[in-house]
């Protein structure tokens, strides 16, 4: 199977601090890895110079030809970066995933509003084409960015916490499209919620300065523990079900 | 007939300062209203103050030290607020009353009392010359292009900017291009509505667009609508009723703004009935 791209010993840091260390792994087509790993761990780091906003400072990142083309890597950031109340509509938002092929000057013809509302009916948002952000519900909200991310038709999607803003009753639904999208897109999604995560990716790597790749879905202690990733909580069960700290 | 001759005048400079006010307070005013800049516009308004100032001081054209210190504190704030060092209300609170206070000591120091002062705070129709509603109107042309070339862009950036950042080099210079046009938009209408109400102008008629409206350019078409009535009927009471025309402009928006609340909850009523 091809490789998409490929890491060799990179390390990145911010202002002087190193956040991540010699980190080698690749990613294949059709591959669906979860990146977990604590807070600080250098998760996001990991995304950010997989989309080239951070250069390495140490190691090489090479990139298969077909990554080389504009749009061909898709981005799910937390949700925390734009502003709901602003007057935009989703259309509008799904078709600033174009304006990496577009220059500063940028117009957007009807083939591309066309592909907007061909991804915005896949997604199910047909109803709130026109609607602005704060009318919507956190899973269709979701789905907005997540339109974004795939109107320039990717053939890797970064996914960064997707679970933080998806309403539970939601949560499944999303994970079934990721199923689906993984048929034709490989994926790479950023979590802290191991437990959920675990039943829907392929293989998994722990980051946490350094990173440890997992070519198997099943995450465990033991593994996790020797790769000294410090995860709080791995639960299995077919229950939903919370896991409070010991008493003293 | 030289009497009327003046009225006519007077009446064309009023309509075209009240068109070109509510073009460029319109599209200037919805970047600002629905980015959150309101306060950082409030600190860019009275900075300009120390511009008028000095310009009385050093004898030169008050407008152009009022935009050289708008526009110099409109990229000092948006830099600031990038490097995130210094909490940016704070920054803006005192570059708001350090302005107002070196317009108000060179003011003082410039010999003979400057009869225009009151005119530059609450604005008036009666000083406002020529060149102003020609400068006005060449930044209305300017902001129309601006807006209409880099539409997208623009509200892309403004929407969210860290995500712009991962496919554009150019937000810091879209970013810093519109703030200075923004920072030039209230300055100029410094003229019309005076240091203390021009922020009405540019807030106001957004407000009242986005009653209706969530569509940023169908916003942007409104409050220029809004605008207009506002400046408009402003403008002939002032006249009718010898009253500030600053103060009449932003009170008939409010009474504009009131009206389309009303309309709203009387439409959403009948809607759901």
């Amino acid at each position: 199977m091809a490789r998409l791209f490929e890491m060799n010993s990179v390390s990145a840091s911010y202002g002087g601090n190193p956040v991540l260390e010699d980190v080698s792994f690749y990613v294949q087509e059709n591959d669906f890895i979860g990146v977990i790993g604590p807070n600080g761990g250098g998760k996001t780091t990991l995304l950010r110079v997989i989309l080239g906003l951070l250069k390495p400072s140490a190691g090489t990142i090479s990139f298969n030809d077909e990554l080389l083309k504009p749009n061909s890597i898709g981005y799910l950031p937390q949700i925390s970066t734009g502003d709901i109340n602003y007057p935009v509509t989703v259309k509008d938002i799904v078709l600033s995933g174009l304006m990496i092929t577009k220059g500063i000057v940028s117009r957007m013809s009807r083939e591309d509003k066309m592909k907007a509302s061909a991804v915005i009916e896949e997604l199910g948002l047909s109803d709130f084409s026109g609607a602005s952000l704060n009318e919507l519900s956190g899973g269709q909200l979701q789905r907005v960015f997540l339109g974004r991310a795939l109107i320039g038709n990717p053939r890797l999607l970064l996914l960064d916490e997707p679970g933080n803003f998806v309403d539970s009753s939601f949560e499944n639904d999303f994970y079934e499209k990721l199923k689906e999208l993984n048929t034709r897109i490989a994926i790479l999604m950023v979590s802290h919620d191991v437990g959920t995560i675990s039943q829907h990716i392929k293989s998994y790597a722990c980051v946490n300065k350094k990173l440890h790749y997992h070519p198997s879905h099943e995450i465990t202690n033991d593994d996790l523990m020797s790769y000294g990733c410090p995860i709080q909580l791995i639960t299995h069960g077919e229950v939903p079900h919370t896991v409070l700290k010991t008493h003293r | 007939m030289e009497q009327s001759i003046f009225q006519y005048d007077f009446i064309i400079k009023g309509l075209l300062g009240a068109l070109f006010a509510s073009i460029t307070a319109g599209l200037a005013g919805t970047y600002i209203v629905s980015r959150r800049l309101v306060f950082l516009s409030g600190g860019i308004t009275h900075a300009s103050f120390g511009g008028i100032g000095i310009g009385y001081f050093a004898g030169i054209n008050p407008v152009i030290g009022a935009a050289v210190f708008g526009i110099l504190s409109a990229l000092g704030v948006e830099y600031l607020s990038v490097r995130q060092r210094i909490r940016e209300d704070s920054a803006i609170g005192i570059l708001w009353a350090f302005g107002m206070a070196i317009g108000i000591i060179f003011i003082y120091l410039t010999p003979g009392y400057s009869p225009n002062l009151m005119s530059y705070l609450f604005g008036s129709i009666l000083t406002v010359t020529n060149a102003d509603i020609i400068a006005l109107g060449i930044l209305s042309v300017v902001l129309i292009l601006y807006f209409s070339i880099f539409y997208r862009t623009i509200l892309y950036i403004s929407f969210d900017e860290s995500y712009a950042r991962t496919y554009s080099s150019y937000v810091d210079v879209i970013k810093y291009t519109t703030i200075s046009l923004m920072a030039l938009t209230i300055v100029l209408n410094i003229r019309m509505a005076g240091v203390v109400l021009v922020l009405s102008l540019l807030t106001i008629p957004p407000n009242i667009a986005m009653i209706f409206t969530r569509v940023y350019f169908r916003i942007v078409l409104w409050s220029i609508v809004a605008g207009f009535i506002g400046t408009a009927a402003g403008y002939t009471i002032s006249f009718f009723a010898g009253i500030p025309v600053g103060a009449t402009i932003i009170f008939t928006l409010v009474i504009l703004w009131v009206i389309a609340k009303l309309i709203r909850q009387l439409t959403t009523k009948r809607n759901k009935s």
